[in-house]
């Protein structure tokens, strides 16, 4: 083995040996001046952990985060210096999680964070133009034919828990005690401007937005929502994309 | 702002560092912290220069982007990256390399530096600065690694001293020796940092000021200025952290002095990474970095009067 692959294995297993040859002025124990490298690679990784997943650690406490994040850090190291990135595979981590099987929500909060990082430092794009809105609903027998491009920072998240009401209640709105976490939840996650926003969306509302961004023309993925829930409101829900800036283009195919 | 003519005479009457027309101004610089961004923009603090992590902002877009471009139409800007590993055992990584080229002409640093140390291996990145033993083989190979990143980027980069806490038996050269051949060989610059100086100093008994006087100083474009912490070795020796997480020392403080006298005036970067304190406190370190600059200056003025 290389002398930094022999560094790098004592640097994440906190039983193993100092490396050899390391040396100090003084003849003391390198093992110590060592355990300054592994504390300093295991802190920060943590602690990029727990600036990307705040509300996963406020659920089940720094302690028990800070132990969990470390095993998901020695199995996985980042594998990019952008540690924006770091955790992507943090979620599905702690949904196999032994020790956190009583908190089963656990993981989509963390879906829903990792959802907002992203939003937070996705590429820019302008929202449709209300010139070019007038202009594509203008016609009503060609809407079904729509489609359209969402921001490059909008994320979909369907739960089985309450993922909003949970998240939410960790931002101070809303009483954490009141929350119900079996009642599922979906989020639209979307920064508009330069805040990232995240919004429930109802039964059917979450269909229409993933299925958009999934690239589905508009009377397909209504019609999807419309499936999902009978009294499904597409003017409504069109409305609350457009006003957030939630669509970059609506066109028509024969104009792309 | 003033830039320095090539080749002046410091206090002492050595040649001093030669500069770029397009360098950073001889003024105190701060890194540039997302929780300052809109007080930045509000009030507009009379500095030389903000310094940036190149790894945090290889992002495609959104608020990061958004302030550093109305900061940078307003300061010069150096730019630091602390991830292409320069130290490893393995080649550089080009993708990286793409990136900061990338970074690098949208912003237009004046200066853009990188580290003697490691942080990845095998495709894992450990965000940490990792020490390397100082021999001919690891000297070849640090070399061939400036050479690339400077080819790559089409430009000058200035390297910086580390901070360690543990020596090598592989050593044959010691680490002044080690930064002077990298520069006399590959023609980058040394961004020296003081603090790295005086921790690397205490933690392996070696005198910091010989130490900096055995450095390059003449390819010195910038000087790094930060906080440590204490801690002890196995033996009851003082261990110094480098934390970027206090105030400055005072003894650091004399060190940069001492460095100046022999550099004249040089851009300073006061480095705070961590229990970052309201933007006032590090706007008052970096004032008293400039009164330090500033006598440096007049010091030279003495001189060629």
């Amino acid at each position: 083995m290389s002398d930094q692959r022999l560094f790098v294995a004592a640097l994440f297993d906190p039983e193993a040996p100092c490396p050899a040859g390391l040396t100090a002025w003084n003849g003391s124990d390198p093992a110590r001046r060592f355990a300054v490298y592994r504390n300093n690679v295991v802190v920060s990784l943590i602690d990029a952990l727990a600036d990307t997943f705040p509300v996963t650690l406020e659920l089940v406490g720094e302690e028990f985060f800070r132990a969990m994040a470390g095993v998901f850090m020695r199995a996985a190291p980042p594998g990019s210096v952008l540690l924006a990135e770091y955790g992507a595979g943090f979620p599905a981590f702690i949904e196999r999680f032994e020790p956190a099987r009583s908190v089963p929500y656990l993981a989509d909060v963390a879906r829903l964070e990792l959802l907002r990082v992203r939003a937070f430092h996705a590429a820019d794009a302008d929202p449709i133009s209300p010139a070019r809105i007038a202009r594509a609903l203008a016609d009503p027998e060609r809407l079904p034919a729509l489609r359209a491009t969402c921001h490059p920072s909008l994320g979909v998240l369907r739960s089985d828990y309450a993922v909003v009401s949970l998240w939410a209640a960790h931002q101070g709105h809303g009483d954490l005690a009141q929350v119900d976490p079996f009642v599922p939840e979906s989020a639209l996650i979307v920064r508009v401007g330069l805040d990232v926003q995240v919004l429930a969306l109802p039964p059917g509302g979450d269909t229409l937005v993933a299925s958009l961004a999934d690239g589905l023309p508009l009377g397909q993925a209504a019609a999807l929502a419309l499936a999902a829930r009978e009294d499904f409101d597409l003017t409504a829900h069109l409305a609350l994309l457009l006003r957030m800036g939630a669509l970059t283009a609506l066109v028509q195919p024969t104009e792309a | 702002m003033t830039m320095q003519t090539p080749f002046e005479l410091s206090a002492r009457g050595v040649p001093v560092r030669r500069t770029y027309s397009d360098g950073l101004p001889n003024r105190a610089g701060l890194g540039l912290k997302p929780q300052h961004f809109a007080e930045i923009l509000a009030t507009e603090p009379d500095l030389g220069f903000f310094e940036i992590h190149a790894e945090n902002y290889l992002v495609a877009g959104g608020p990061f982007h958004h302030y550093l471009h109305r900061i940078r139409d307003r300061y010069p800007l150096s730019i630091h990256g602390v991830g292409l590993s320069i130290g490893a055992e393995g080649p550089l990584d080009p993708t990286h390399l793409d990136r900061l080229a990338t970074l690098l002409d949208r912003y237009q640093p004046q200066s853009f530096s990188e580290h003697l140390a490691w942080s990845t291996h095998g495709g894992a990145f450990f965000n940490d600065l990792l020490p390397l033993p100082y021999n001919r083989v690891t000297l070849d190979r640090v070399c061939d690694h400036i050479d690339r990143t400077q080819e790559h980027l089409r430009r000058r980069m200035l390297l910086e001293n580390p901070a360690t806490y543990i020596e090598f038996a592989a050593s044959t050269l010691d680490e002044a020796a080690f930064i002077a051949e990298i520069v006399q060989r590959t023609g980058c610059g040394l961004l020296l940092d003081v603090n790295n100086a005086y921790v690397s100093g205490v933690n392996h008994r070696r005198d910091p000021q010989a130490y900096i006087a055995a450095l390059p100083l003449s390819e010195v474009g910038e000087i790094h200025l930060a906080g440590f912490a204490e801690d002890r070795d196995a033996a009851g020796a003082p261990l110094l952290i480098d934390t970027h997480g206090a105030a400055i020392a005072a003894a650091v403080w004399e060190l940069y002095a001492f460095a100046l006298e022999r550099l004249g005036p040089t851009p300073t970067l006061i480095e705070r990474d961590n229990d970052i304190p309201p933007l006032s406190v590090l706007l008052a370190e970096a004032r008293c970095a400039e009164r330090w600059i500033g006598y440096a200056q007049r010091d030279r003025l003495e001189i060629s009067a």
